[in-house]
């Protein structure tokens, strides 16, 4: 159960049998095999697994930008057949375009999603002021006018993050954004999802090869296996919330972490 | 910001290996008593623009109007058909090794025929200037386009973003430094096309005053034509590298303040 109890228990993303085969050197190859998993509405869910497994690709099924070849992803109630209005995304790179300002990189979805691009010249005020309020949320205040390549990586992945957040998405996917960056930024990061998250309550899903960072912040996280991508493991994390990077030493989180740990193992082998 | 020092630094170098040519050249001439009708020295070449100013003023201006005239439509045609085949990777694939054999013909050999249709003048000169300059920038701004990022590309289409969406938002801004960094090939082209052109047909341009000048064995006016083509050919080269650093300079972030 996520902290507070409060989403409802309704399946908000629902996997039902999604395979992928893609062709590689007219070989197919299978990506991802025969996952099904729901996700709540409001849930913070963690899919875990070593490089290579097929997690991105399964991702992108929920994104619309890749379509499975058996099988089929809902969100909400619709049949995801192509990019969804409701879903923000964020990737590994923070990918922001060089010749915007950080503030207009932020502001790129809204130029493009509906109902927003249609009111974007006489709005633009108002959605200018939230998107300051969202980098100051994540600690970027002071850097709106700055260009991407004036901040470091973990203040472009942050950048990233109020990109994905800004058009108000009910479902968030978040493709390893925390893995091109130093322990550090990342473990701060961490924190700063979370706090993001516990206020705003969208419904994630994020793809990690980083078990501590999946305990640290999922309500529950699954393992996939090594290529071809299965589903190993389904592990509810019932530490309380808001989790501090000291209690990722605790004993609990510890006996977690290696219960995960070890399912990972079986799934290699 | 950069100081005076850095301003010598920066322009100190160049300058001192003009001037060092200069020498080099009006010693080597005196020495080797080689005559005017040969090879003038910069003194004469001197002597030569200051005696004709009148006459290389008029050509010149003369050569500078074919020349951005037909930059200018090599510009406005050449956007247009570089935007309209990054669009689509199947015309790139099916246009791009033609306009590369386009590119490959030698202009010069297309003037008698230019001549055949518009007849000797301005026009011909327009023509050459525009045909030599055109094909670059096709190119480089097709290349710009074909060559986007997937990742950029992915961030765009998660969000629903439609094709002309993507060529707006991400098409146009990353062609734009290809497109800059043509046009200051393109413009020295141009200026080449033009010469070519007026020495081939014309009567008149710098290409022209250097044919007519050499006819009448007049050397030390053909270099005097020379080194007016080269400022000129040099002073647009800057123009449009200022253009470029104003207008693309996120593309050049390693380098800001540098200048041209």
């Amino acid at each position: 159960m996520p902290a507070g109890g409060t989403p409802a228990d309704e399946a908000f993303v629902r996997f039902d049998g999604v395979t992928l085969d893609y062709t590689h050197d007219g070989r197919a190859v299978r990506a991802v095999e025969d996952v099904s998993l729901t996700v709540r509405r409001g849930e913070f869910v963690v899919i875990a697994g070593p490089s290579g497994c097929g997690k991105t690709t399964l991702l992108k099924t929920a994104a619309g930008l890749v379509r499975p070849t058996r099988g089929e992803v809902h969100v909400g109630a619709t049949p995801v057949t192509g990019p969804l209005k409701i879903v923000g995304m964020a990737f590994q790179n923070p990918i922001l375009l060089p010749w915007r300002r950080t503030l207009d990189n932020v502001l790129l979805p809204l130029e493009i999603v509906a109902p927003y691009r249609e009111r974007y010249r006489r709005d633009h005020a108002v959605y200018a002021g939230r998107a300051r309020e969202l980098l100051a949320a994540v600690g970027l205040a002071g850097f709106e006018d700055r260009f991407p390549w004036q901040i470091s990586g973990g203040q472009q992945q942050r950048a990233s993050l109020c990109r994905a957040l800004i058009h108000q998405p009910e479902l968030l996917l978040l493709d390893e954004p925390f893995g091109a960056l130093d322990a550090f930024t990342r473990e701060d990061l961490w924190q700063v999802l979370q706090a993001l998250w516990m206020e705003r309550r969208f419904t994630v899903i994020l793809v990690t090869h980083d078990l501590r960072e999946a305990i640290f912040l999922a309500d529950t996280v699954y393992v996939m296996s090594a290529r071809p991508g299965r589903l190993v493991s389904r592990t509810p994390v019932d530490l309380p919330r808001p989790r501090t990077l000291e209690d990722s030493f605790s004993a609990a989180f510890t006996a977690t972490y290696h219960a995960v740990r070890r399912l990972v193992g079986e799934g290699r082998a | 910001m950069r100081g005076l020092r850095g301003a010598v630094r920066e322009w100190l170098p160049p300058a001192a290996v003009i001037v060092a040519a200069l020498v080099a050249w009006e010693v080597g001439v005196r020495a080797l008593r080689v005559p005017d009708y040969i090879l003038p020295g910069p003194v004469a070449t001197w002597q030569a623009i200051w005696q004709w100013h009148r006459a290389i003023w008029f050509n010149a201006a003369q050569t500078l109007y074919t020349t951005l005239v037909g930059f200018a439509l090599a510009l406005a045609g050449g956007m247009a058909l570089g935007l309209a085949i990054g669009y689509s990777t199947l015309v790139y694939r099916a246009l791009y090794p033609l306009l590369v054999a386009f590119n490959s013909v030698p202009k010069v050999a297309i003037v008698p025929v230019l001549v055949i249709w518009f007849g000797i003048g301005t026009v011909p000169a327009i023509a050459t200037a525009f045909l030599i300059s055109f094909f670059p920038i096709v190119v480089n701004v097709a290349t710009g386009l074909a060559t986007l990022e997937p990742e950029w590309q992915d961030v765009l289409r998660s969000l629903g973003a439609s094709r002309w969406d993507i060529f707006r938002k991400i098409g146009i801004p990353r062609s734009l430094p290809y497109f800059f960094a043509s046009m200051k090939v393109a413009v020295t082209l141009a200026f080449v096309g033009a010469v070519i052109a007026e020495t081939v047909a014309s009567n008149r341009g710098i290409g022209y005053l250097m044919l007519s000048a050499s006819a009448r064995f007049e050397v030390p006016l053909v270099f005097a034509g020379l080194v007016v083509v080269a400022l000129m050919g040099v002073v647009l080269f800057a123009a449009f590298s200022i253009v470029e650093r104003r207008l693309t300079g996120w593309a050049y972030r390693g380098q800001v303040g540098v200048g041209v």
